[in-house]
C-alpha cells in the first residue's frame, strides 16, 4: 500500500480557466480504511437507465494521486458508475440520477457545471481503443485544438509531452504524420491515453483499458498508470482481478448495482470483510 | 472409445461421398456466376452497339463533333458541344444546391431530430425520389418557371445587381439552365440525403464518445469526428446524385428550353445530351442525323462512366488519407 500522498496539487495552466472551483481536499470520514484526501467522492449516488435502476446508493471516496480499481461481475454497474463521473450518460435519453459525485468538493451534476468543460478535467479512456481516423499528431492535438487552440509551437510541445507521458513517443516520433490506425492495438490504446493527457486532466477514468490487449501491452499500460498516478487521480474499471491486485491502491467491489466493500487493495485481497467480496476474489462466482 | 463395426464404416463412406446437395451447390455457384457476368456483358454490348451506330458521325466530324456548336440537321452539321455543356452545367448547379441541403437534412435526421420525427421526415424526403420525372416537369412549367420569371430572376439580376456578371444577365424567359438545375437539385436531393443519413448513422458510437470525452461540444463532435468518418460515404452519395442528374431526361427537357447554344448566362435556354436525344430521335432525318444522336448517346455514356470512375477514385483516396481500410 502506498503512503498517503504529500505532493501539492499540480498547478493549473494559467491560460486554462478552471471550470470547477478548486476546493480543499477533504478528509474522508465516510470510508473506513481510506485515510488519503479524496479527489472524487460519490455521495449516495443512484442511477437509472429509464426505469432500470443500475446503481443504488453508492458512497465512497477515490483518493487523490492513487489508483482506485472498480471490480465486480459483468453488469454490476462499475462501468455505469465510471461513466457517471464525467457525465458521459448526459447524451443518453432516459438516464437519471440521484445523489452527488463530487470533484474537489463540487458536485459534477451541479447545474452550473458545463459537462464539456468537466470532461476536459476528467479524461476518459475506453475499453475499445477509438483513435480518430487521422494522423497520430492530429489525434493528440484534438483536445487542445478544440479547447484552447494554442499556437503551433505550443501544440507541438503538448503533443510531445503527452506522447512521452503515455510512453509512446519513442515508438512514434518519426511518424507523427502517419495514420493512427496503422499502430498496433496496444499502441492505439496508449495513443488514446496520450490524447486524453493532452487536455492535462486532473482525473483519468479508464474503462477496462487493457481487456482486449495482449499481456505485454497490458503490462505497458499498467506501468504507465503507475507513473501517471504521481500526478493524476486514476479510476479504473477492470474485470481482471490480477490487474486490480497488481496495479491499484484502492479497490471497490460492486455487485448488483451496489457497492459491497471498498478499501486498500492489499487488505481487500488478503482480508476482505464481506463474504461476497471473498467469494468473488477467490473465484467462486462472477 | 467405441469400435467401429464394418457397417458403420460403410455408412460413413457413403456419408462423405458427394451427394445431391453438393451438386446443387455447384449448380447454384454456376448460376449466380452467370447472372453476375450478365451485367458487365450487357454494359459492354451497349457500349459497342452505340459506338458502332455513332461511328459515322464521329468519322465525319472528328473531334469537332465534341467542340462544335453547330447543330443543324437540315444542312447536315452536327456539333454536340452545347448539349455537353448544358448537361455538365445543369448537373453542377443541381449538385451545388442539393449537396449542402441534403447533408443538412441528413445531419438533422441522424443527430438532432427528436426520435418521433425521424421516420416521418426521412420517409417524406425519400418520397421525393418516387415522384415521376414528368410530374416534376409539369410542376416546373406550372409553378417553378413563373416564379423564376417574375420573382427570382429579376431579383437576382436587378435587386442584387448580379446582372453585371455574365451569369445572371439577359432576358428572363423562365425556361433556362437555372430552371433545369433547380428541378434537378430537388430530384437528386433524396439520393444524397438518404445515403448520407445511412452513413452518418453508421459512424461508430466510440468515435462520438471519443470526442465528447475530450471536452467537445455536440457541434465540435459532429464536425471533428462524425463528418470526417462519414466523408467518403457522403461523397459516394453525391456521386450517385450526379449520375442521376447527368442522365435525367424528361423534367429537364421540359424546362431547359432546348436551344443548342452555349451561353454563360444561367437565364438563357440550353440543351442537354439526354434531352437532345429524346427530342430528335423520333423524327431524325437521314442516317447521319441518327448516327449523330447515337454519338451523343455514346458521349453521355462515356462521361457518366468517367464521372463514376473519378468518384470511386476520390472515395478511395479520401478513405486512404483517413486511414480507413
Amino acid at each position: 500500500m502506498t503512503a498517503p500522498p504529500t505532493v501539492p496539487m499540480r498547478p493549473i495552466p494559467a491560460n486554462a480557466p478552471r471550470p470547477i472551483p478548486a476546493g480543499r481536499a477533504e478528509p474522508l470520514p465516510e470510508t473506513p480504511g481510506i485515510a488519503a484526501p479524496a479527489a472524487l467522492a460519490a455521495d449516495h449516488f443512484s442511477f437509472w437507465y429509464g426505469s432500470n435502476k443500475a446503481l443504488t446508493d453508492i458512497t465512497f471516496d477515490m483518493p487523490i494521486r492513487s489508483i482506485t480499481a472498480l471490480i465486480g461481475p459483468s453488469g454490476c454497474g462499475k462501468s455505469t458508475f465510471l461513466r457517471a463521473i464525467n457525465r458521459m450518460h448526459d447524451t443518453l435519453p432516459g438516464a437519471r440520477h440521484e445523489g452527488e459525485i463530487r470533484l474537489d468538493g463540487v458536485n459534477v451534476y451541479d447545474p452550473s457545471i458545463d459537462p464539456t468543460a468537466l470532461r476536459r478535467w476528467v479524461g476518459m479512456v475506453f475499453q475499445r481503443w477509438n483513435p480518430f481516423p487521422k494522423s497520430i499528431y492530429d489525434n493528440v492535438a484534438y483536445g487542445p485544438r478544440i479547447n484552447s487552440s494554442p499556437p503551433r509551437h505550443e501544440l507541438d510541445r503538448i503533443v510531445e509531452t503527452s506522447l512521452r507521458r503515455a510512453a509512446l513517443w519513442d515508438e512514434v516520433k518519426d511518424r507523427l504524420r502517419e495514420s493512427a490506425l496503422g499502430l498496433s492495438g496496444g499502441q492505439q490504446q496508449r495513443l488514446c491515453i496520450a490524447r486524453t493527457l493532452a487536455n492535462e486532466p486532473e482525473v483519468l477514468l479508464l474503462d477496462e483499458p487493457a481487456s482486449a490487449l495482449d499481456p505485454i501491452s497490458t503490462q505497458k499500460i499498467e506501468e504507465l498508470l503507475y507513473e501517471l498516478k504521481r500526478e493524476l487521480t486514476i479510476v479504473i474499471v477492470t474485470h481482471n482481478l490480477h490487474q486490480a491486485a497488481r496495479a491499484s491502491d484502492y479497490t471497490a467491489f460492486f455487485y448488483l448495482g451496489r457497492l459491497v466493500e471498498v478499501g486498500p487493495t492489499d487488505r481487500m485481497f488478503t482480508a476482505p470483510r464481506e463474504e461476497r467480496t471473498n467469494s468473488y476474489i477467490t473465484g467462486r462466482f462472477g | 472409445m467405441s469400435t467401429l463395426t464394418p457397417t458403420a464404416v460403410r455408412a460413413r463412406h457413403t456419408a462423405i461421398r458427394i451427394s445431391g446437395s453438393a451438386i446443387g451447390d455447384r449448380l447454384y455457384d454456376w448460376a449466380i456466376t452467370f447472372f453476375a457476368l450478365c451485367v458487365p456483358l450487357l454494359l459492354g454490348l451497349i457500349a459497342i452497339e452505340i459506338s458502332v451506330a455513332g461511328w459515322p458521325a464521329f468519322h465525319r466530324f472528328g473531334l469537332s463533333f465534341l467542340t462544335s456548336s453547330a447543330w443543324d440537321p437540315v444542312h447536315g452539321q452536327f456539333g454536340a458541344a452545347p448539349a455537353i455543356y448544358g448537361t455538365l452545367v445543369s448537373s453542377a448547379i443541381a449538385l451545388c444546391i442539393a449537396t449542402p441541403l441534403a447533408i443538412g437534412v441528413a445531419l438533422f435526421l441522424s443527430e438532432f431530430a427528436p426520435p418521433w420525427l425521424r421516420q416521418p421526415v426521412a420517409f417524406l424526403v425519400d418520397l421525393l425520389a418516387a415522384i415521376p420525372s414528368v410530374v416534376y416537369g409539369l410542376w416546373g412549367i406550372c409553378v417553378l418557371i413563373p416564379i423564376l420569371r417574375v420573382v427570382v430572376m429579376p431579383f437576382l439580376r436587378d435587386t442584387l445587381h448580379l446582372g453585371v456578371t455574365p451569369f445572371f444577365s439577359g432576358p428572363a424567359y423562365g425556361t433556362s439552365m437555372l430552371a433545369a438545375g433547380l428541378i434537378l437539385a430537388v430530384m437528386v436531393l433524396p439520393y444524397i440525403s438518404s445515403v448520407s443519413r445511412e452513413v452518418l448513422m453508421a459512424v461508430p458510437r466510440s468515435q462520438r464518445e471519443a470526442t465528447l470525452a475530450l471536452g467537445a461540444t455536440k457541434w465540435e463532435s459532429i464536425w471533428g469526428a462524425v463528418l470526417p468518418f462519414a466523408k467518403s460515404g457522403i461523397i459516394g452519395g453525391v456521386i450517385l446524385g450526379l449520375g442521376r442528374a447527368l442522365g435525367e431526361t424528361m423534367a429537364v427537357t421540359m424546362l431547359i428550353g432546348n436551344r443548342p447554344e452555349i451561353s454563360a448566362s444561367l437565364f438563357a435556354p440550353g440543351y442537354t445530351m439526354a434531352s437532345l436525344i429524346a427530342n430528335e430521335f423520333s423524327e431524325a432525318s437521314g442516317d447521319l442525323h441518327l448516327s449523330a444522336l447515337m454519338a451523343v448517346g455514346f458521349t453521355l455514356f462515356v462521361i457518366t462512366l468517367v464521372v463514376n470512375a473519378v468518384a470511386r477514385w476520390l472515395v478511395m483516396r479520401v478513405s486512404r488519407i483517413g486511414g480507413q481500410t
